[in-house]
């Protein structure tokens, strides 16, 4: 098992035609991913090296079956996007797009939320990869194998660091999920880490935090009352300063509100253990999966 | 992007919320004008986003044209909390019978607007918050719903403000909410929010902080800018579309992608060294914007070496490797550097890192042990 994406995904890109949404639907379907179609307005009827491109999620679902989309259009375009796939039924979409404003995302999620048929990952994340099944998005995938390692994280390039450690090591991955790294992300970390606590295949579950908000406050909670597997943190931000934004929109430091300290904190006094830099992470994980 | 105090009550006026008539100047001679057309009593305030202002002597009161002269020639080039002040905001004087705090915040937890009033104002909020919190009234706005009457009247009752203001105050969060939500703010505070003795209500402060990737639909705000919290490499930085972050260390930082960024600032410092930047090169990046990376960097005289640490996923290692090589071509770097390519044609990027010879430039393996040598190179741990 898995979580999220798999040889069921049916995957559409909403951009497709675009130069980065067809180097990466591409790249998808290269490791065996079903991309069925793409949507870009005005060019439905063309394709792209054998994808069909609709004018419409609506068509891409009709005709296609498409289940899963993933959103690939520049940011003021991808709130519409979004709620375009989610009222064509597409249940999984996965929003890749860096700088949507936060006024979009928050009428996009609570809109998602009121009507509670889709889920919607990210905005600004690297997508989903189930190893050796299916992947959906930007995770360079050829440096994880399939194995009992879930991760959830909100940061792309640090998940390939402490992925890449961990297969070093001989260990995969069950699932691999970016959240993102905006202040109004989809699917938080409860969400997956409830998938992950249900998934077979998981064993062990690393999740990358980093500054900002408080997401990683919040997960510690519901790691204490629900997760019976082991979880392994990391928070990024320690020498961030105060009202500065760290590259993603949602990585800042409010006053004291949202510190990398009091998320490492708040994680250990519900004892998870919290690895200081990417390399600890791995190697506590290694440990524990060593028995 | 945080507004100086008189754009944001700029934006207020736009929207109908009541403030007191008032100038900006960046000279004494403009501020004596100002205060001549305003009229006395008047007052001169600092613009610098930085709280505790007053108390610092940043906003003097003006009986006439002397006064007003006197006081811009004071506060003008004055040194607040680090910040030097570049501009004045000149305004009528206020008389105060009250004084209330109102806030607009864009709650990422709770993913709605929280909006709180409170009749504590003129203090600091969040020591109000700490010792007496039921003196701030708050709910959250449904933001399909939008900002209603019902929601102001709610505010106004529990928050126990004065019986006869109850409908204006209700009014004014209304017009603070349409700020937040037309401006596309993630922040919109008042404090103090005054009633006058008249029974006026006015915003006698304002503090603004708008969403950066909204801008695009907000021309006139994208052309605001503060002059006080400008850094020249940030400043260098935005202008070559570059994620970067002045920070007071000596070890100058590239890595791709923010959380990795960060990280390697926080391994850095595991090692003993002070980072003096953040700076993410982005995913795909290419080697001009490695080039310009570099530059930004160097322009910082502190920084004393560098380090490059970078997981290629889509970023290709042998792209790095190129703009880093370009760079050296381009300015000479006095500095070392350490170099840590890794992921996405990393064998390509080292090999040509190592064909090139560039002086005083160290491969390292790992971000580990490159964070251990660059903190060495430096001059050791702090």
């Amino acid at each position: 098992m898995s979580i999220l994406v798999d040889e069921n995904t049916r995957l559409c890109t909403s951009g497709i035609t675009g130069r980065e949404g067809t180097f990466h639907s591409l790249r998808n379907r290269d490791y065996g991913t079903k991309v069925v179609a793409g949507v870009t307005p005005g060019k439905g009827g063309q394709d792209v090296d054998g994808i069909p491109v609709f004018n419409t999620f609506h068509a891409a679902v009709e005709q296609e079956g498409a289940n899963t989309a993933m959103i690939f259009v520049p940011p003021r375009f991808a709130a519409d996007s979004i709620l375009e796939a989610e009222d064509a039924g597409i249940e999984l979409i996965i929003c890749i797009t860096e700088g949507i404003p936060a006024h979009d995302e928050l009428r996009v999620y609570n809109i998602l939320k009121k009507n509670g048929r889709s889920r919607l990952i990210g905005p600004n994340c690297p997508g989903i990869l189930s190893p050796g099944k299916a992947s959906v998005g930007i995770i360079p995938a050829s440096f994880f194998k399939q194995g009992n390692v879930g991760v959830v994280s909100r940061s792309g390039t640090l998940t390939y660091q402490i992925g890449n450690v961990l297969a070093q090591q001989g260990f995969g991955n069950s699932s691999i999920v970016g959240i993102g790294g905006d202040p109004v992300p989809g699917t938080d970390f409860i969400d997956v880490l409830t998938l992950f606590e249900d998934d077979a295949e998981t064993e062990l579950i690393v999740m990358c935090g980093e500054i900002g908000g408080d997401a990683e406050e919040r997960a510690a909670d519901f790691i204490a009352e629900h997760v019976t597997k082991p979880v392994i943190g990391y928070i990024a931000g320690f020498t961030a300063p105060p009202g500065k934004t760290m590259g993603h929109a949602g990585a800042i430091v409010s006053g004291s509100h949202g510190t990398a300290a009091a998320k490492a904190e708040a994680l250990e006094a519900k004892g998870v253990r919290v690895g200081r830099t990417p390399t600890k992470v791995a190697e506590a994980a290694v440990a524990l999966l060593r028995g | 992007m945080d507004l100086l105090e008189y754009q944001g009550k700029q934006l207020f006026a736009r929207h109908g919320v009541p403030v007191p008539a008032g100038k900006p100047a960046r000279s004494v001679e403009d501020a004596v004008a100002a205060a001549d057309e305003i009229g006395y009593p008047c007052a001169v305030k600092a613009q610098v986003q930085i709280g505790g202002r007053g108390k610092l002597g940043g906003i003097r009161i003006a009986g006439d044209r002397r006064e007003a002269e006197e006081h811009a020639r004071a506060i003008l080039g004055m040194d607040i909390r680090g910040l030097t002040v570049h501009e004045l905001w000149i305004e009528g004087a206020s008389q105060i019978a009250s004084e209330y705090y109102a806030s607009v915040v864009f709650d990422r937890s709770a993913k709605a607007p929280l909006v709180m009033l409170s009749t504590k104002g003129g203090m600091d909020i969040e020591a109000v918050a700490a010792e007496d919190p039921d003196a701030i009234a708050s709910l959250h706005v449904d933001p399909l719903l939008g900002f209603q009457d019902f929601h102001g009247r709610r505010l106004a009752f529990e928050a126990g403000v004065d019986a006869d203001v109850v409908r204006p105050v209700g009014a004014m969060l209304a017009k603070l909410y349409d700020v937040f939500t037309s401006e596309e703010a993630t922040l919109v505070e008042v404090n103090p929010l005054i009633i006058t003795p008249e029974r006026d209500v006015k915003a006698l402060d304002a503090k603004v902080t708008l969403d950066g990737n909204a801008l695009y639909r907000h021309g006139d705000n994208a052309a605001l800018r503060d002059l006080s919290a400008e850094d020249p490499q940030e400043v260098m930085a935005k202008e070559r579309g570059l994620t970067y972050v002045k920070l007071d260390g000596d070890i100058g930082i590239l890595a791709n992608g923010a959380g990795l960024s960060m990280s390697t600032l926080d391994v850095v410092a595991e090692a003993g060294g002070t980072p003096a930047n953040f700076l993410d090169a982005g995913g795909g990046s290419r080697a001009d914007a490695i080039t310009a990376a570099v530059e930004v960097i160097l322009s910082d005289p502190k920084v004393k070496a560098v380090l490059f640490n970078i997981f290629g996923g889509i970023t290709r290692c042998d792209e790095v490797a190129k703009g880093l090589i370009e760079a050296f071509e381009q300015i000479e770097p006095k500095v070392p550097f350490v170099v840590r390519l890794d992921g996405t044609n990393g064998e390509e990027g080292r090999a040509l890192l190592e064909q090139a010879q560039l002086p005083n430039v160290h491969s390292e393996a790992t971000m580990d042990g490159a964070a251990a040598r660059v903190v060495e190179l430096a001059g050791g741990a702090a």
